[in-house]
């Protein structure tokens, strides 16, 4: 597998660059608002995670669904969420991904599969079963994908859906980012045994264990698992070894690590190592840099009519409570 | 009419409900051999394993994946076995079902029922015996049902299963053998948030729900001996409760005694006593009156087990004295 760059697709891999570049553009923006107080609530930034969000969510089909983190901007984007109403949601503006109601960590879009991102940690992991067992009870061919990082492995929904998919047979592929990091403390610290993909082993689940930041790896990697899936072989782990480039929220300069450190892992930054890869392949860096540029205008155009929009309406706080017993 | 057990009438409400709407689907430990109560018996021989789904001991993954196969478009019930054990799904309850509609903008919706049985039931200490009902009324987005009767086991069931909103359908322990009259065939459905005024009197009003409604019928024989005539009102469904339905009572009688199973101190009766207070306070005969457990654990052994109990002659005692003044 791991010459699996060279046989992919250079117009694939094109795609994958720029819209691992919408996604880098995107979280550069808002955690940029996030200091400058226009958006209010906490952002958790995915800036060097791209390549997962994007390898994986290029095997899914529009009405497959997806459940994702408090970091999942990227996931969103790569599902096919329009950045625009993911930025007035940021900024709790009417026209958000729900109407202003949810902020970052709880953007869904329905319309493309994107079954919410959660502020609980492993939450999304039981949500993504049920999914995948309604899927199957409805017989629709869905697979569901579930987004969540190195630090959800130590809770016990972790364990309890790993476990349910399998007696089940779902067609859930787990997708572990495994960034080093949970929340400020260094996973390795506060883990034992030997990782997310020997946890799911031991759950019977067959794991592969991948570079992240390589996306052409990813999209390789995970077409197998989901041709699998579609194939009624039960649930599929990827662990995605990644690094968390930013800090825990915008509002973190993670001064827990040393510069060197993050220096050495920003060459290794999968932005650069995609760009690397088409270089490679005969794409001029003129053709890429038009592409990053793409990004940032398109995202510098959500932020202005983010910031332009309106506050939802007042009356909005009381609806989508409940129908029986709704608030007066 | 047929004169049926509480256990019955929830199998019958849900049979009928799965076979209106194949959507319609039951998850929970132990539901392939009828459920620990006896709640779930045969239904597998109908519906198959598929929709009678044996699930591992993982309480917050039973919640959670219905969580997940309601916004999917499937209509879960979700068997917690004892209030005591979804304690170990809260999250998943309150912090995704009850919000997911809300975070989301009105995107999703989660159709599902989640039965968690209550109450004391002979010596079953303190990890199987709580009533928590009042702690799901505190939180936006869900409906909380108390059936006391076997006809409103069918009825509110049928309901809840009906309802597109999460309902925490908290059924008694200590009624499943209890039989009642229940009107035959599948349309039998009771609205959720109507109390239910279980036995007329000017005297004064007894508030109640759950298993209590039965102790506090026998305190109304027990007063009418005595010449005082007690309403009671069973109010079936915690949230949303019939404010109306307490007020016009409490306004003809002046007088208020909640009676509950469950602990006093920030139970649900604190917000029936503090609503009837703000709006009907200069109109009172008497003091307001909350009956419930002291705010102690739940013991084993029967005699410390009795002493958190309100009995007939506990509320019918309260209720002599406040009819004795004003």
């Amino acid at each position: 597998m791991s010459d699996a760059k060279h046989n992919i697709d250079v117009e694939r891999l094109r795609r994958h660059y720029a819209t691992m570049g919408l996604i880098r553009a995107f979280e550069d923006a808002a955690e940029q608002a996030a200091r400058e107080g226009k958006v209010t609530g906490a952002v958790h930034s995915s800036v060097g995670q791209e390549a997962i969000a994007v390898g994986v969510c290029a095997n899914l089909r529009q009405d497959d669904q997806i459940t994702t983190t408090h970091r999942g901007h990227g996931h969103s984007i790569a599902k096919g969420t329009d950045p625009a109403k993911m930025m007035r949601e940021l900024f709790g503006r009417a026209g958000g991904t729900s109407g202003g109601k949810g902020g970052s960590m709880h953007i869904a879009d329905f319309s493309v599969g994107m079954l919410g991102a959660n502020g609980v940690v492993a939450a999304g992991i039981p949500i993504a079963v049920g999914a995948a067992h309604g899927a199957k009870l409805l017989g629709n061919g869905r697979v569901v994908a579930c987004f969540f990082g190195d630090g959800a492995t130590n809770r016990g929904p972790f364990l309890e859906g790993l476990n349910w998919a399998k007696v089940f047979t779902l067609p859930v592929l787990f997708v572990c980012e495994d960034n080093a990091f949970a929340s400020t403390t260094r996973t390795k610290a506060v883990t034992a045994g030997d990782g997310p993909a020997a946890r799911a082993r031991a759950i019977g689940l067959h794991a592969a264990d991948i570079d992240g930041n390589d996306v052409a790896l990813v999209d390789a990697t995970v077409a197998e698992l989901v041709a699998r899936l579609r194939a009624g072989d039960g649930p599929m782990f990827l662990n995605c070894r990644t690094y968390r480039l930013r800090g825990h929220t915008a509002a973190d300069a993670a001064a827990y690590r040393d510069a060197s450190e993050v220096e050495a892992r920003w060459q290794h930054d999968p932005m650069k190592l995609t760009a690397e890869q088409l270089q490679r392949l005969g794409v001029a860096e003129s053709h890429l840099a038009g592409l990053r540029q793409a990004a940032t205008v398109r995202v510098a155009q959500a932020l202005a009519e983010a910031a332009a929009a309106p506050y939802p309406a007042r009356a909005t706080a009381f609806t989508d409570v409940q129908d029986v017993g709704a608030p007066a | 009419m047929s004169r049926i057990t509480y256990q019955q009438a929830c199998l019958d409400a849900l049979a009928e409900e799965m076979r209106r709407d194949p959507r319609v689907w039951a998850l929970g430990e132990d539901l392939g051999r009828g459920g620990v109560f006896g709640q779930y018996r045969g239904l597998v021989a109908e519906f198959g394993p598929e929709r009678i789904a044996d699930t591992p001991i993982s309480e917050a993954t039973i919640m959670g994946a219905a969580v997940g196969a309601a916004l999917v478009g499937t209509r879960p019930v979700v068997e917690m076995r004892f209030s005591d054990f979804a304690l170990c799904a809260v999250d998943e309850l309150v912090n995704q079902a009850a919000k997911a509609r809300f975070m989301f903008g009105g995107q999703a919706r989660v159709p599902m029922v989640i039965r968690q049985p209550i109450g004391m039931w002979r010596s079953s200490a303190a990890q199987h015996s709580q009533s928590l009902e009042g702690w799901y009324t505190h939180i936006p987005g869900l409906v909380v049902v108390t059936p006391a009767t076997a006809a409103d086991n069918k009825g509110l069931l049928k309901s809840a299963i009906r309802c597109d909103d999460p309902v925490v359908y908290m059924e008694h322990k200590d009624l499943w053998q209890v039989p009642d009259d229940v009107p035959d065939g599948p349309d039998h459905l009771v609205p959720l948030g109507k109390a239910r005024i279980a036995q007329a009197g000017s005297d004064c009003t007894i508030v109640t729900w759950s298993r209590m409604l039965s102790v506090a019928l026998q305190a109304a024989g027990a007063l009418a001996k005595d010449g005082l005539e007690a309403e009671v009102i069973d109010l079936r469904t915690l949230w949303p409760w019939d404010r109306q339905a307490v007020l016009d009572s409490v306004a003809r009688t002046g007088r208020l005694i909640v009676a509950q199973e469950a602990v006093v101190v920030s139970g649900f009766g604190a917000e029936v006593a503090a609503t009837v207070a703000e709006e009907l306070g200069p109109r009172l005969k008497a003091p307001i009156r909350r009956l419930g457990s002291p705010r102690a654990p739940i013991a084993y052994s029967p005699p410390l087990e009795d002493v958190l109990r309100v009995t007939a002659d506990s509320i019918a005692d309260t209720a002599k004295r406040l009819c004795a003044s004003g």
